[in-house]
């Protein structure tokens, strides 16, 4: 994997707030902190992942680096350019190079448009192929993701759940895209085939030098792909380095939890492992807690938590961590 | 309240049969096609005992469980086989006698919390309602015994909480309150299916925990469906892998992740990425091809397609679950013609 110091993604301080309107009738106003000042780097080249619990922002910070939401605050770049202040049509150029492929394979193919069609269409509209030669292009693409050229004239209820997620892939991979948000692509999907399509994305990877932000909540998975792993809870990063550096030696308590949670394949450890279980659950993010959004659920509380928002600083050793504990 | 305190541990009850299934058969009718959902089903479970079942979505983990206890979609029969409780067959039962069972000596919680409860009825209602439909209580000692169930799985506030609505509870508490109610009876036994499937990985800590607590203070017998090997581990005793409507191997726990030998089960584990985290490697094992279609009739090795292990005999007959040695304290048995463990021992 080469990775070169330039960053291929920059996001820089994104908010995305939601307006809500609660109460019978819909009277009460208020906000959903969806993302909360967020900033990261992706080099070229690299798998960076974004986990932590539904609710916490993960998705929301794909879509809106992507303008599939326009940020409340902040900024994103691709290479240079400052994708948040392009209009949609000055945008269209750009979506070409970023992609997206989404969590649920059942949901995302219309049931109407035969795969080939589904697989043409991009490269129609961003005239990346002609009529001539669109139909050699899509038969190319289903041989990249393990198809072949027999499911060109199927429809998508003809196929399974993996095969679904291959189809998407490779209708995100018809614009030769640069940089891939992998959306939970196989949390809708059985063990043994996600193993698969977690191979085939690896695979491709290599193959096109692709980029991939990689949102997952399974951490066995994102050990396995992953360069470097950022931790969310509640709208922020909570903790963001290395992927060995994060797994092995967390230092975020909220890192630390998390990874006590995954229940290990090992009955011999597993049975009288003991595991740092987390009181309470997430609490809302139209009412974050005040100062350090963990701070009611964190062992290592202190006063200070409780008053002041921990500053997202550099570690020593290069991770990005927002606690005032560590 | 006096049934719970009397059981002191799980250790000494263990042992004694609670449920004895055997060759259950299902079929679904759909457009004209029979569905082969259970293919001959076998398995038991003691007092007090903790069996996983694992299998991918479709496997007949679930039917298996619904058509034990009459609870199957109008397109499903129950085709062949006896499942002894006690000394009572399930499925002999009429409607009437199987619902003094349901609820009051088996307990159910299903996977989705959100959907499993009725949206008008408070929660409180909805988990006592079983105490006094099996003449256990009145409507205020139900009440209490809700306070009660509540405090024990982890609900805090329980006296208000009684009085909201579904909608006011999170993901967690409702499966909290599911289990509160699958309990709400003391039954002997309780089936969960997928409990923790939608659910984050640190509130399906906290609820394994509960779980986990509850059933060695109260001694009762745990059928947990699942898909992810890892999480029965720490907590199953027995583990029974399904495959296309068959059990292909089970064994103890410690047995079935120390000598697993099924080639499904070898593929399953090696799947695994935590499995292969300490190993370092590029790719993942995965199992090629996709889970075979249960509309044909089953006359081999269904895992014969995806198998590399496979040799001529798999594709002639249907392989039996037969007994392997292993090291646990109960047998291991295994549905493949092939010794895979030899098989490793010579490369």
């Amino acid at each position: 994997m080469n990775t070169s110091p330039e960053p291929l993604i920059r996001v820089e301080h994104i908010k995305k707030y939601f307006p809500v309107k609660l109460g019978a009738y819909g009277d009460k106003k208020a906000t959903v902190h969806a993302v909360d000042d967020v900033s990261f780097e992706i080099f070229q080249g690299e798998t960076l992942s974004l986990v932590g619990e539904s609710g916490c922002g993960k998705s929301t910070t794909g879509y809106t680096l992507l303008q599939l939401h326009r940020a409340t605050a902040g900024v994103c770049f691709y290479k240079d350019v400052n994708l948040t202040e392009l209009s949609d049509n000055q945008l269209r150029p750009y979506r070409q190079k970023i992609q997206i492929i989404f969590q649920d394979p059942y949901s995302t193919l219309n049931p109407r448009m035969t795969i080939g069609t589904a697989i043409a269409e991009p490269m129609m509209t961003h005239k990346i192929a002609t009529k001539d030669n669109v139909a050699e292009k899509v038969v190319q693409l289903l041989k990249d993701v393990g198809l072949t050229e027999r499911a060109v004239n199927r429809y998508p209820h003809e196929f399974s759940g993996g095969q679904r997620q291959r189809i998407c892939i490779a209708r995100a991979l018809a614009c030769n895209p640069e940089f891939l948000v992998c959306d939970e692509p196989i949390s809708a999907l059985d063990v043994s085939i996600q193993a698969q399509i977690i191979n085939l994305l690896q695979d491709l990877q290599e193959k096109y030098n692709l980029t991939y932000l990689f949102i997952a909540h399974d951490l066995s998975v994102v050990r396995h792909i992953s360069n470097r792993v950022g931790v969310m809870y509640l709208g922020k990063l909570a903790e963001l380095g290395d992927k060995d550096l994060v797994f092995y030696n967390p230092l975020h308590p909220y890192t630390k939890a998390l990874l006590s949670a995954v229940p290990q394949p090992n009955p011999h450890t597993e049975k009288t492992r003991k595991r740092q279980v987390l009181t309470g659950e997430i609490p809302s993010a139209i009412n974050p807690p005040s100062g350090c959004h963990f701070h009611p659920r964190c062992p290592l509380a202190t006063d200070l938590c409780k008053k002041t928002v921990p500053e997202w600083r550099k570690m020593e050793d290069g991770r990005f961590i927002a606690c005032h504990a560590a | 309240m006096t049934r719970l305190i009397q059981n002191n541990g799980r250790g000494n009850i263990m042992g004694e049969t609670l449920l004895q299934v055997t060759n259950l058969t299902t079929r679904f009718h759909s457009r004209g096609n029979l569905i082969h959902a259970v293919n001959g089903v076998s398995f038991k479970i003691d007092k007090g005992e903790t069996l996983g079942v694992v299998g991918e979505s479709g496997c007949g983990k679930s039917v298996t469980m619904l058509s034990m206890l009459h609870l199957l979609p109008p397109a499903a029969r129950v085709v062949a086989g006896t499942a002894f409780f006690h000394d009572k067959d399930l499925l002999k039962l009429n409607s009437r006698e199987m619902q003094r069972i349901r609820g009051n000596h088996i307990g159910m919680i299903f996977q989705d919390p959100m959907t499993s409860f009725n949206p008008v009825l408070t929660i409180g209602d909805q988990v006592g309602e079983s105490l006094i439909y099996h003449n256990i209580s009145n409507r205020a000692g139900a009440e209490k015994r809700v306070i009660e169930l509540f405090r024990m799985v982890g609900i805090p506030d329980p006296e208000a909480r009684l009085k909201d609505y579904p909608h006011q509870f999170s993901g967690g508490m409702r499966q909290r309150a599911m289990i509160a109610m699958a309990l709400a009876c003391e039954p002997e036994l309780v089936i969960a299916d997928e409990p923790t499937t939608a659910l984050d990985v640190t509130i399906q800590a906290q609820i394994v925990e509960v779980v986990k607590d509850l059933r060695d203070r109260l001694g009762i017998a745990i059928i947990w469906i699942t898909h992810d090997l890892s999480l029965v581990a720490g907590l199953a005793d027995r583990i029974m892998v399904m495959y296309a409507g068959n059990v292909i191997e089970e064994a103890t726990t410690e047995d079935l992740f120390d000598q697993p030998t099924h080639p499904y089960t070898l593929g399953l584990l090696a799947a695994l990425p935590a499995f292969q985290a300490s190993k370092n490697s590029k790719r993942l094992s995965s199992i090629p091809g996709s889970p075979p279609d249960l509309r044909a009739e089953p006359t081999s090795c269904p895992f014969l397609p995806r198998c590399s292990y496979a040799i001529n005999r798999c594709a002639i007959e249907m392989p039996l679950a037969h007994e392997i040695p292993g090291n646990g304290s109960t047998p291991h048995s295994v549905a493949c013609f092939v010794n895979t463990q030899e098989r490793i021992t010579v490369q």
